[in-house]
């Protein structure tokens, strides 16, 4: 707190709620000002006697405050708490002050006063709605070289923060019998009768303060206390109750689907020291038995000229100014009105002390007690006039008033100008819902009318007028037992008029304003309609009317109106728009909440992973898993490591990580028969102790995973898959046996995780993994290629594979995970004096392809059957079923010119081919060429001592040694087609 | 000769330190746990042999002593036991139709403590955790942030979460980040 007790010219000494001692320091464009503890932005600004706020958005009009609340289309500003933490578009009728708040105006330069983008109001004739449509079409090619650039670079309101943001931002789910969207009179009447049922209930509003329109009302008593104090004993009684959730600055900004509304509530927006783990948002993912909207109404502004002189405001702005913070907007302060809510702001203001020279009224007759109210103040009631001009440039300095049927102009010096055009009930979240609004023609509004969902819309949003009646609805609405509470006062929520009022003049050039955020005038609604937009959609997408940040909270029915009456149609035959999500602007913070740096995704990580750090691997991304991907040496690049790693495992062993291998135990009597169906390979044969590779087809024929299949016992399988399709395999297989064999008796579970897995790949890899190991005859004869044995290694439990994917004598060591780092680390140390070398995924891809082994999903793209493959010796001849075996019988996978996978060499040794290379039998003919297949895998092989590859190719395997041609952009590449095995072509070595 | 030395074990999580008070994320001691998968006519036979009656109805579980089973399906549960338990020789010795995996290594348990514990929760998973909904007990297959956990109630302010092994570091730091926020 600073030690000045001085909070503004403006303040009114006694009026208000704020606590004259606290007072808080902040600056706005560098000037540094003081307000109250529970100001906003825009109340200590108005107490500081400043209205000049912001420039707008295509004119650069000067722009003051027009209201108090969420729906503000003109006081945005830019925050910022540090060089990360920057807001622009914040709504100063929103934002609460605290101490040391830097705010800065937008859309001015050099400055909010001297402006010289204003010049676009001086040539504003050239500037009408669509503009963009007609000038920038010709030259064609101007639009991306000129137009877009500078348009892009004028455009927009705010900067973006050119920083990551270091805020934090949470996420809560919570479930209620009772969501109560809005703490006014009707939303507190419905969260206390619900409460007091038992039911959960949790109440919302975006505001600091509960109460609505309570907190302005200055006339309302409920249960015998004057209205606010009323709404905060209701919200504190609310709080203490273990059934209710109170969410304060809370905005429910989304009603989806089954009553699932989104929240956000702001949590150290208003704070001066946020402490560290408090988030910035927290987002509220609600799903509730029943929505209750309690939404009330926005009050409209009158549309006539120059409407949007800083200055000129809602009336009901103005009492929210006066009766919540003590702030007179104004010391002369003319009201211009269409309906009766604005003579209580006038009152107000009056016995506050501010001068009311005049209420300027449309309607001929306007209801003899307000009138009289007024008159007995001794504020003059000019009754059927209108406000055609408001005077003043940077702040309203004078309205011009004229009898509505014409007659002598009368000038009025003010200072400040309020406004009411009446109240538009806000049934945003009631058509979020897919409810549809229904027209209420005598009061020219719309209303809730058929419901989509559980949920009722009570009080000013739902059209009801009066206090009373109000409470006994949102009594009723919350299912209390008992009567409602008793109230007199409030507000009339029914009169006033859409769309231009009297003398806004029909075809002149005045700025009459609908849309303030937008820019869009009276005049553009009518020329959106003379040049052929007959409904309000395109009327809208034409004049941007309503698309503006604030969706058109106080514009959207008087430029439906104007369309109207330009069309000569009634309003409901010319549409009003949908409202959709979000109701306020949600920061991209609280839509991802915790779903940032290490929560963005999961990352995860073998049980081995540690060591391949501590050996400074590299790492791959395969899906979610980080994969060890080689193991650079000091002074090794990628290129040497890779060569050596490769060489090591055909020369002594290598030891690899497979702990990504996606593994299902298939259990009960039925396994083999159910294997039989979902693989081309016959299982039943199979003996417990062997391994058998699988492939795996989709209905149509084309191959979707394969793996090697262990028999652990007569009902036991364990099942290997790719590491990419583990999970995709598993709802396979699980779709498969409840939806067409619901009759086997079989079980499957993802063992993935459970097991590490060690591969030992190498001539020297028995004779490493040996000793180790106990229970098991490891000798070639007891447990030869394509085996797999349980016994024990390092003391603990281990399903022993006898494979290769490298073409090696090779073993995989499945241990429990939690083991895995433990035996890895001892097969390593007692390997590493025989030559055993840790390889990554990239030496592991390089070995299968001098062995012609597949990749599934890189030598296979969903469209390769197994014949393509050259597996057809893995498709059991005399099997009658399994999945695919139709699809395999297809005219087109059985005819010629499939393209079949074959091995490719360079005929210059060391040149290596890219992957997905384009291949052509003949190199020249005109481009575009035709293409016969393409490059799937290719490497330079050390082992070989060249490049290798392999490739689909139309009719592949009768082009055996045939030469084919690989356009590149730096020259043609010769190469020969050969077998797709490189290295060890009898496969001796499997068997050492 | 080579000497065996016999392998250690090692938890893929490093217990942490939160700094918040009122509610706790701490790892779960090692267990055992069993896949188990079975029909409804040998449900009984299994019970006796885990010495537990295998709960029937969604969102339920049951439980002796260390041991519990939770229900996550109409032919499956998840077993719960001590680290040391016999709950995987109990099986064995089962004649009845069925399916016992290990997945001890498999999965995680992370406990989330204290006041707010639910709230902890609810900050990643869409369920309805009130008591009434959600009572002490109560078990279920579900998501927590962008991963798959099973739910288990264990008393009116701590839950048992269990997650596949990989994904225990992300479920471990989301229940941390989400415990910071609940503390506010």
């Amino acid at each position: 707190m600073s030690t000045s007790t001085h909070s503004g010219s403006n303040r009114i000494p006694g009026a208000g709620r704020l606590t004259p001692a606290k007072t808080v320091r902040f600056t706005f464009d560098g000037q540094s000002l003081t307000g109250l503890e529970g100001d906003t932005l825009a109340s200590a600004l108005l107490a500081n006697g400043i209205h000049l706020v912001g420039r707008s958005f295509k004119y650069h009009r000067p722009r003051g405050i027009l209201s108090a609340g969420s729906e503000e289309p003109n006081a945005l500003v830019d925050i910022e708490r540090d060089k990360s933490r920057k807001q622009p578009n914040v709504r100063a009728t929103v934002q609460e002050i605290y101490d040391g708040l830097k705010v800065k105006s937008q859309n001015r330069w050099p400055s909010l006063t001297f402006d010289v983008g204003a010049i676009n109001d001086v040539f504003s004739p050239m500037l009408p709605a669509g503009f963009y449509y007609k000038t920038f079409m010709w030259p064609k090619f101007a639009w991306k070289t000129i137009y877009e650039p500078k348009i892009r670079a004028a455009a927009g309101l705010g900067v973006v923060p050119d920083e990551p943001d270091t805020d934090r931002y949470s996420n809560r789910f919570a479930h209620c019998d009772l969501l109560v969207v809005g703490a006014g009179a009707a939303g507190l009447t419905a969260a206390l009768s619900a409460a007091s049922t038992g039911a959960s209930v949790i109440i919302c509003d975006e505001q600091a303060e509960p109460g609505g329109a309570l907190r302005y009302e200055s006339d309302v008593i409920i249960d015998g206390l004057p209205g606010f104090e009323w709404a905060v004993a209701a919200i504190e009684k609310l709080r203490a109750m273990d059934n209710v959730t109170v969410l304060t600055r809370t905005t429910a900004f989304g009603y989806y689907a089954q009553n699932f509304v989104g929240l956000v509530e702001r949590i150290s927006d208003h704070l001066s020291n946020p402490v560290s783990d408090m988030p910035r948002e927290r987002l509220w993912q609600i799903r509730a038995t029943k929505v209750v909207l309690a939404t009330g109404a926005i009050e409209r502004q009158m549309v006539f000229a120059n409407n949007d002189r800083p200055g000129v405001m809602l009336a009901s702005a103005a009492r929210i100014f006066l009766n919540q913070y003590g702030v007179a907007i104004g010391r002369k302060v003319g009201v211009y009105t269409s309906n009766d809510s604005a003579y209580a702001a006038a009152i107000d203001l009056k016995r506050a002390g501010i001068d009311v020279p005049v209420i300027v009224d449309t309607r001929d007759n306007p209801t003899p007690a307000v009138v009289d109210a007024a008159r007995s103040l001794d504020i003059e009631v000019l009754t059927g006039h209108a406000v055609f001009s408001a005077g003043g440039k940077r702040r309203v300095s004078s309205i011009s008033i004229q009898p509505t049927r014409g007659g002598s102009e009368r000038k009025v010096a003010v200072d400040a100008l309020i406004m009411s055009g009446g109240w538009t009930p806000s049934v945003h979240l009631f058509s979020q819902s897919r409810g549809k609004v229904a027209w209420d023609a005598a009061n020219e509004r719309f209303l809730p009318g058929t419901y989509a969902q559980e949920c009722v819309s009570i009080g000013a949003c739902n059209g009801t007028d009066g206090l009373q009646a109000t409470l006994d609805e949102a009594f009723a609405a919350g299912g209390g037992k008992g009567k409602a509470i008793v109230a007199t006062g409030g507000t009339n929520w029914i009169g006033g008029m859409i769309g231009s009022a009297p003398g806004a003049g029909a075809d002149t050039t005045v700025k009459a304003f609908v849309d303030f955020q937008n820019d869009v005038t009276a005049k553009d609604v009518r020329l959106a309609v003379r040049e052929g937009m007959h409904s309000i959609e395109h009327v809208k997408r034409f004049t941007t009317n309503g698309m503006a940040t604030d969706q058109g909270k106080t514009s959207n029915l008087h430029g439906l109106a104007i369309a109207a009456e330009a069309l000569n149609r009634p309003i409901p035959a010319v549409g009003l728009t949908t409202f959709r999500a979000p109701f306020t602007p949600v920061t991209f913070g609280a839509i991802v909440n915790h779903a940032r740096h290490d929560l963005f995704d999961p990352t995860r990580r073998t049980p081995i992973h540690g060591w391949h750090q501590t050996q400074g691997a590299a790492f791959e991304d395969v899906g979610q898993w980080k994969r060890a991907w080689y193991y650079p040496q000091a002074g090794e690049d990628m290129h040497t490591a890779v060569n050596r790693e490769c060489v090591a495992v055909r020369n002594q062993a290598g030891i690899f990580d497979a702990s990504t291998l996606g593994k299902i135990e298939v259990v009960g009597p039925d396994s083999a028969k159910f294997l039989e169906l979902l693989y081309t390979n016959p299982w039943e044969k199979l003996g417990v102790g062997r391994l058998r590779y699988g492939i795996m087809l989709r209905e149509d024929g084309f191959i979707y995973d394969d793996g090697v299949v262990g028999r652990l016992a007569e009902d036991r399988f364990h099942v290997t898959t790719t590491t990419g399709g583990a999970p995709r395999v598993m709802h396979h297989m699980e779709d498969y046996l409840q939806t067409e064999f619901p009759h086997l008796d079989v079980w499957l579970t993802s063992t993935t995780e459970q097991w590490a897995v060690i591969a030992v790949q190498g001539p020297k890899a028995r004779e490493i993994i040996a000793p180790l190991v106990e229970g098991i005859d490891m000798s070639n004869e007891a447990m030869p290629h394509m085996s797999v044995r349980e016994g024990t290694i390092c003391g603990v439990p281990t399903r022993l594979f006898r494979m290769s994917f490298t073409g090696e004598t090779g073993y995989e060591i499945n241990v429990p995970s939690d083991y895995g780092r433990a035996v890895w680390e001892a097969v390593y140390e007692r390997g590493k004096p025989l030559g055993l070398t840790p390889y990554g995924t990239e030496a592991m891809h390089i070995l299968r392809a001098e062995k012609g082994y597949i990749i599934v999903g890189q030598d296979t793209d969903g469209t390769v059957t197994p014949q393509d493959a050259g597996l057809t010796w893995a498709i059991g001849k005399n099997k009658t079923d399994y999945v695919g075996i139709r699809g395999l019988l297809r005219r087109d996978l059985v005819a010629n010119g499939r393209k079949q996978l074959v091995g490719l060499k360079t005929v210059d040794p060391t040149t290596v081919l890219e992957e997905g290379a384009q291949i052509v039998a003949n190199p020249n003919q005109p481009v575009p060429m035709t293409m016969i297949g393409h490059v799937t895998s290719s490497y330079w092989s050390e082992n070989c001592g060249r490049s290798i590859a392999l490739a689909l190719v139309i009719d592949g395997s009768k082009r055996l040694g045939e030469t084919l041609y690989v356009p590149m952009p730096n020259g043609v590449i010769e190469v020969e087609v050969t077998s797709t095995v490189f290295f060890d072509e009898k496969g001796e070595r499997l068997n050492g | 000769m080579v000497e065996i030395v016999q392998a250690t074990r090692r938890h893929p999580l490093q217990a942490g330190q939160l700094d918040v008070a009122s509610v706790s994320v701490t790892l779960a001691d090692n267990a055992t746990r069993v896949s188990l998968r079975a029909k409804d006519n040998t449900v009984s036979a299994l019970s006796k042999a885990l010495g537990i009656t295998l709960p029937m109805k969604p969102k339920t579980s049951a439980s002796n002593g260390g041991r519990a089973a939770l229900w996550l399906g109409p032919d499956e549960w998840l077993i719960i036991d001590d680290a040391d338990s016999g709950v995987i020789a109990d099986l064995a010795k089962v004649k009845v139709l069925h399916s016992a995996v290990d997945i001890s290594h498999r999965n995680v348990g992370i406990i989330v403590a204290g006041k707010g514990a639910a709230a902890v929760v609810n900050g990643g998973c869409p369920q309805d955790l009130s008591l009434k909904a959600f009572p002490v007990g109560a078990a279920s297959r579900t998501v927590l942030g962008k991963i798959e956990i099973v739910l288990w109630r264990t008393g009116e302010d701590a839950f048992r979460v269990e997650c596949w092994r990989s994904f225990s570091n992300y479920a471990y730091a989301f229940l941390q980040e989400s415990a910071r926020d609940v503390a506010i």
